[in-house]
């Protein structure tokens, strides 16, 4: 095997990561999304562009206010110390919670363009058809906003495999439990590992390369509203 | 009871709804107009896809709207087909059909093995709307429509994306519903054709505005207010074929108040047909005119007189029997004739058109 046991368990940490990021922010991105692509509030503006602030900040920045948020004088700190969880940082569950925040924009944005795209018409027909707007949104939205749900969730998982900052600012470093496979190239890196730091460049070079070639050749085009 | 009570005020920038109908609770009524005359908002708010702040809408006593009611779309019992059929692609054509039949409560009228029958589409069944034709797919969003048992069918101009052949392929099953179907239609048209072949009662739409509404023969005999059906000022009589006449290649329609020979068209006798007689194809005699070539001749009465668009011309509305023609004559000619209200005449038809 070319890749040592802590590189295996690196990636296995990141895999996991990633995973329950994107199951996460299926269940919450997809209402954020679906109240972006409906509303007229006026403050629809700005909450679309605090989705999109991870786009534009560097990850230390949001990293940041992710610790003290978490630290244990931060809000959400006292929060969870108050129910017995003790403080977030430097634990798994606080990484995932950090690439939630990190990873929204990724999930949303493809998601409210589906959405979007979808228009008014098909709405108003399953209304007339006597389903109610959540019958609408399962038996009429969710297959036809299908491809976006497809890309938003390859995005999604592909963008939390591939973070750097957050999880140094929130997660450390600590192995089998915030150690992801970037954090883990650093280390080789830092070490002077090149050829280990290779290996592991090299996975993730495929894995990423891989998952864009799936999702630009498996994108069929655009179907035609009947 | 039976009827149907819309009023409604929609005041949008740049355009204003302001109605108060009483709509007939059978038969097709026909909403017609211009593009922009607010029929399709108007059709909108009836099925509740539109919501005037003002509004009021008992729908055979049941009310669908008032101050204090508004019942959602997906509550109301009507069956709506949009002007592009508007099918869900990702379904095939039964599924398509079934989407409304499942979430009925199946109270309605018409089955869905009766809505395929009705559009001709039973062959279609398996297949997915992309790869339908224009006039495939409408059929299908009709019976979609109708697949839900509703208790009135609103259609926004159907046929209005289709081309004239695809037309021609749709207006018959549209007629079959007309004659097969006892749940009340509203018909949004700009089309005269499709409102002179299809429908029983008129409402005649205008800036935003009811102008005219009423039975169909009726209205368009109005004078006051003539509506153009098209090209020209003219009534149209529900009729019957009652003879062909082989040797001549001319069919006989009876209608009420008299007979009038046209072309054949090859309807079988005792078929009910609509004829069309434009106002400028009508001329009025006081006696029985001699040799002539026009071959339709009846017996009416002057009923009312009224001004034309230019001034050398006018309207006369004439009795014949139960039904009412329109005449377009020169003031000249009717000065020298006396035409007045109550005057004996002979009614002249020098061309009937058959909508088939």
């Amino acid at each position: 095997m070319l890749l040592t046991d802590s590189d295996l368990q690196a990636i296995w940490l990141t895999i996991r990561l990633a995973g329950i990021t994107t199951l996460i922010l299926l269940l919450i991105g997809t209402p954020i999304a679906w109240w972006l692509a409906r509303s007229r509030a006026w403050w629809k503006g700005p909450v679309g562009a605090v989705v999109a602030l991870p786009l534009v900040l560097p990850p230390s920045v949001l990293g940041f206010y992710l610790l003290l948020a978490m630290g244990p004088n931060g809000p959400f700190g006292q929060l969870t110390q108050s129910l017995g969880l003790g403080t977030l940082p430097f634990t798994f569950w606080g990484l995932v919670i950090a690439s939630v925040f990190y990873s929204l924009p990724f999930m949303v944005q493809p998601l409210q363009n589906a959405f979007e795209g979808i228009g008014e018409r098909p709405l108003e027909v399953a209304a007339t058809l006597r389903a109610s707007p959540v019958d609408t949104f399962f038996s009429v939205v969710l297959p036809l906003a299908r491809p976006g749900f497809i890309t938003a969730g390859i995005l999604t998982f592909a963008h939390t495999v591939g973070e750097f900052g957050v999880v140094l600012m929130i997660g450390g470093n600590i192995p089998g439990v915030t150690r992801v496979a970037s954090v883990q190239i650093y280390d080789h890196v830092e070490a002077m590992e090149y050829a280990d730091a290779h290996r592991l460049a090299a996975v993730m070079l495929v894995f990423s390369f891989t998952v864009l070639l799936a999702m630009y050749t498996r994108r069929s085009p655009a179907r035609k509203a009947a | 009871m039976e009827n149907i009570q819309a009023r409604f005020k929609l005041d949008w920038p740049g355009f204003t709804l302001d109605v108060d109908l009483n709509l007939p609770g059978r038969g097709v009524t026909a909403l017609f107009g211009h593009s922009g005359s607010g029929k399709t908002s108007l059709l909108r708010c009836i099925a509740g896809l539109e919501r005037a702040s003002c509004g009021r809408l008992v729908f055979k006593g049941k009310i669908w709207q008032d101050e204090k009611n508004w019942l959602p779309t997906h509550r109301r019992p009507i069956g709506y087909v949009f002007q592009e059929a508007s099918l869900f692609p990702h379904l095939s054509i039964l599924g398509n059909l079934r989407y409304g039949q499942k979430r009925s409560d199946g109270a309605g009228r018409v089955g869905l093995d009766a809505a395929i029958e009705l559009l001709g589409i039973g062959h279609l069944l398996e297949r997915k709307p992309d790869t339908l034709s224009g006039g495939e797919r409408q059929r299908v969003g009709i019976a979609r429509a109708l697949a839900v048992g509703p208790e009135i069918l609103l259609m926004d101009e159907p046929l209005a994306a289709l081309d004239l052949k695809r037309k021609q392929e749709i207006l018959p099953y549209l007629e079959r519903l007309h004659d097969e179907l006892d749940i009340p239609v509203i018909y949004v048209s700009h089309s005269p054709d499709e409102v002179a072949r299809l429908a029983d009662h008129i409402v005649a739409m205008d800036g935003g505005r009811a102008v005219a509404a009423g039975p169909l023969g009726e209205t368009l005999a109005r004078l006051d207010l003539p509506i153009r059906l098209g090209e020209d000022v003219g009534v149209v009589l529900d009729a019957t074929v009652g003879e062909i006449d082989a040797e001549w290649h001319l069919a006989r329609v009876d209608f009420a108040g008299g007979s009038l020979w046209t072309r054949d068209h090859a309807v079988p006798v005792g078929k009910r047909v609509r004829v069309r007689v434009l106002a400028r194809d009508v001329s009025l005699a006081l006696d029985e005119p001699g040799m002539s070539s026009i071959q339709n001749c009846l017996d009416g009465c002057v009923e009312s007189v009224a001004a034309d668009d230019h001034p050398g011309l006018l309207l006369v509305r004439v009795q014949v029997g139960a039904s009412l023609l329109v005449a377009r004559l020169t003031r000249r000619s009717a000065a020298q004739l006396g035409i007045a209200p109550g005057l004996p005449v002979k009614v002249q038809v020098k061309s009937v058109a058959l909508m088939e």
